[in-house]
């Protein structure tokens, strides 16, 4: 039993890791917690899945449930949403950042994540979406651990998709750019950095990681218009627990509130997942309010 | 020959409210310019607002000539001005080496190698911790390492807000003996400071910011002979 | 004639209750500067503990002890309250997005509570048969509305004329003070802490009413009205009417309910009906477009904060 937990809680908590590293790389740039960030994960899944749509019937690759079709739409969706959060910082928080302060924009971002999600609400409609409609066979890992090829596949992109992002940070010059201005957007300038450049690069960024975990989800469970807001407690979990700004400790913060998650279902039932994230980010913000990997508090 | 003029500056972080209230001032290459003056002239604002860092109501900031004003706070350093501020002036949560990177970042790819190391060889110290976060420095060593950061671009004008601060006798002659091998380099060296006896050691001019407006200036070692001024601006005991 | 004037009554009667909630997230964020994203969970609470104290027995729920409405309004206050206290006790200290985002983790967790413990709640149907008001004059909807708006008027009457004494009071002076500058107000020998907790739960109780006689007034109650559009409401209907504000916020209140119910009458009319469901979610965008409007519109002479925070990242631009 323990196995399968550890099963499912690192299945789920790859994709809340990858959600979670946008959520923390824009809460720590811009002081302020994006509570559209979900949308983009919801926005990601839905618009793989209009292009995944767009390329007709083809053949999954065995065992999975899905076929090449939908790794490009897995780039299309992730290039979309990180447009789509480009835009939105564009057209609404940039324009509210200059007169506004942190209070504003969250409203404007919790407006902006209703606004999203009824959208496709009203585009999709409230039924749940699937990319395939195969049944996903199991594969049987070890005695009482076992997991659908989906999943496995998932999991390895998800774990390639943050060891890339880890060598973005820590090897890059724009990695470390986006670090400086974390740390001391004042020093990143006098240094010569451009910080509007940065910003948009974590936007950018946030949105498409954000999206992959949408195709993630919508793959190994279903599409429905609010999957990523259902996301959003898990999400700002493993921000605050990882530490704001820190994108390792946002990828341990997700695969720890993944778990925890897993683990409670015998405990507490399915349907408390989020409030388990709840407890879990209430406990962190008592004892260590800068997280395992945080700088500030 | 004139590098850095400021005329007639009015800055403030709050529109309407200057701290900065019409100073003038003018650094040579190859010379240290001192700015002294009581807590709360404005010498700090005066040194970010030519940095970008502090809005410029009026007044004119000009580098070689060209104006500085319009030129973004990140596009500075690319014109020629480096800034060390007093506080939090490295990124402590990377290394050393990472730090004198982002500062190489702003130079053509094939000198960016040659430029960091020719900096390292003037800071020998640095060169060891090149894998240290910079926030497990010594407070020397961190100060180094923020000038040292400000070089690498080799600037045209050095400016710095108190770098002597919290830092022990010896580590300030230090501090100031590597200002004075700057500036023999040729570049001019604008120097905020608090400690007078410290920085007039090493200054060839100086000016006295009082309430945002330059009201003395002269030879270093003259100011330090002036009864009033140094009564006044130059410590000695304390006021009350 | 008689059924468009007791649809006004009604609707002024359920504006009311809004404004209820509104006034009790402005002391909360106007008068103490507390960011509470989980106005939606203290609505529930009070909700349910007046359906609890107030509705027949019933297989489905607990309680049902059928006692007066009153009382049920005084235990929803009770209820709101203690939740809130119990809540700010752990998360006041908290800087305000942090905040923001355990009030609304609370909220989720209240809701999913109402949603799965299914013996106490009824579940995702949630309880019915919630008495209401004045039911002796239901066959008279005229009067029976002009009742229970009088009822609405003269709660929410009365809550006004409070929070307006409590704001100008040495109370509500301090809590001010507290707000523009905290160190130098506790160094006074005022406590923040306990201040900022009592304005907390003063307004939880305040918008645990508003759910409750929401109850009462429609007769039914399920988790679905607790959502977090149901805050997004509050806050916008505060927002619209001017922060820091009483009057603004019951003005705010009749405006946006205006708007929203005209909305919903709109969509019903001109859709069809198997799109019905989808037109509910238009409505949402729409306010939530109209917020961000009215956002950039006049941000700073809504909510009136000197800007703080995140300009720094891009003082150029």
């Amino acid at each position: 039993m323990m196995g399968q937990i550890l099963v499912d809680g690192v299945t789920s908590g790859a994709m809340i890791g990858l959600g979670a590293i946008g959520l923390t790389l824009t809460y720590g740039l811009l002081r302020f917690a994006n509570f559209a960030h979900g949308e983009f994960v919801t926005w990601g899944a839905y618009l793989a899945l209009v292009v995944a749509g767009a390329f007709g019937g083809a053949a999954p690759i065995d065992p999975l449930t899905f076929g090449w079709p939908l790794l490009a739409a897995l780039a299309a969706g992730m290039a979309l949403t990180a447009g789509l959060a480009l835009g939105l910082d564009a057209v609404l928080f940039r324009r509210l950042r200059r007169h506004g302060n942190a209070i504003v924009l969250v409203i404007a971002s919790f407006g902006a994540s209703l606004a999203l999600r009824s959208a496709l609400e009203f585009a999709f409609g409230p039924e749940p979406y699937y990319y395939s409609h195969d049944i996903a066979m199991t594969l049987r890992l070890a005695p009482g651990m076992r997991a659908t090829a989906d999943q496995l596949v998932v999991l390895g992109v998800a774990l390639a998709l943050m060891a890339a992002m880890h060598i973005l940070m820590t090897r890059t010059p724009l990695g470390r750019a986006m670090r400086a201005v974390s740390e001391n957007p004042d020093l990143a300038r006098l240094a010569g950095i451009d910080t509007s450049r940065v910003l948009r690069a974590t936007w950018l960024i946030g949105g498409a990681l954000a999206a992959a975990a949408g195709v993630f989800l919508g793959v190994t469970v279903q599409l429905r218009p609010s999957m990523g807001f259902e996301l959003l407690l898990p999400l700002f979990a493993a921000a605050i627990l990882g530490g704001i700004g820190s994108v390792p400790g946002a990828m341990v913060g997700g695969l720890v509130i993944g778990i925890a998650e897993s683990a409670a279902v015998p405990l507490a039932g399915a349907q408390y997942r989020a409030a388990v994230a709840f407890v879990v980010m209430l406990v962190m913000l008592l004892v260590r309010p800068r997280g395992l990997f945080g700088g500030r508090a | 020959m004139t590098v850095l003029a400021v005329r007639d500056l009015v800055a403030g972080y709050e529109p309407g409210l200057p701290i900065v209230r019409g100073a003038s001032l003018a650094v040579a290459a190859g010379e240290i310019l001192v700015l002294l003056g009581p807590n709360g002239a404005g010498k700090s604002t005066l040194a970010k607002a030519v940095a970008g860092l502090v809005r410029v109501e009026s007044g004119s900031v000009t580098l070689r000539g060209a104006s500085l004003l319009d030129v973004p706070a990140h596009a500075r350093i690319r014109r020629g001005l480096a800034f060390v501020p007093q506080t939090e002036n490295v990124f402590a949560g990377l290394t050393v080496a990472e730090n004198l990177a982002i500062a190489a970042a702003v130079l053509p790819r094939a000198e960016r190698a040659a430029r960091v190391a020719a900096t390292e060889a003037l800071f020998p110290d640095l060169a060891e911790a090149r894998r240290l976060a910079a926030g497990r420095l010594s407070g020397g060593q961190r100060q180094m390492l923020a000038i040292a950061r400000a070089l690498v671009a080799q600037p045209a004008v050095l400016a710095l807000d108190e770098p002597s601060a919290g830092l022990s006798p010896k580590l300030v002659g230090v501090v100031m003996a590597k200002l004075r091998d700057i500036r023999d380099s040729g570049v001019a060296v604008l120097l905020v400071e608090q400690n007078a006896r410290a920085a007039l050691s090493v200054a060839d001019r100086a000016a006295i910011l009082v309430e945002g407006r330059v009201a003395h200036e002269g030879a270093g070692a003259a100011l330090l002979d002036d009864p009033q001024v140094a009564a006044l601006y130059l410590g000695g005991r304390r006021a009350a | 004639m008689t059924g468009l004037a007791s649809y006004a009554c009604f609707f002024l009667t359920v504006a009311l209750t809004y404004g209820l909630a509104a006034l009790g997230l402005n002391l909360q964020w106007g008068s103490a500067g507390l960011f509470n994203v989980g106005v939606a969970g203290f609505a529930a609470v009070g909700a349910y503990a007046a359906a609890w104290i107030t509705a027949a027995p019933a297989a489905s729920h607990w309680g049902g002890f059928a006692l007066p409405i009153p009382l049920g309004w005084i235990a929803a206050m009770l209820a709101a309250g203690a939740v809130a206290a119990v809540v700010g006790a752990v998360t006041l200290r908290l800087r305000a997005d942090y905040l923001a985002i355990t009030t609304f983790g609370a909220a989720v967790s209240l809701q999913l509570l109402a949603l799965n413990a299914t013996t106490l709640t009824g579940g995702p149907f949630g309880i019915a048969f919630i008495p209401k008001p004045f039911e002796s004059l239901a066959a008279t909807p005229l009067a029976f509305g002009a009742a229970n708006l009088a009822l609405a008027a003269a709660v929410t009457g009365v809550a006004f004329r409070a929070l307006e004494r409590l704001t100008r009071s040495p109370w509500g002076r301090v809590l001010r003070a507290l707000r523009e500058d905290e160190a130098a107000a506790s160094s006074l020998g005022k406590a923040p802490a306990r201040f900022r907790l009592q304005a907390f739960v003063i307004g939880a109780a305040l918008m645990g009413l508003s759910g409750a006689m929401q109850a009462q007034f429609f007769g039914f109650i399920a988790p679905d009205n607790y959502v977090p559009v149901l805050t997004f409401q509050v806050w916008v209907m505060l927002v619209v009417g001017g922060s820091g504000n009483n009057r603004g916020a019951l003005l705010g209140a009749v405006v946006v309910w205006g708007l929203w119910s005209f909305s919903g009458t709109a969509l019903t009319a001109l859709l069809p009906s198997d799109w019905q469901a989808r037109g509910a979610a238009l409505r949402v965008v729409a306010i939530g477009a109209a917020l961000a409007a009215v956002l950039l519109a006049r941000p700073r002479g809504l909510i009136g904060e000197r800007a703080t925070v995140s300009r720094h990242v891009e003082g150029e631009e």
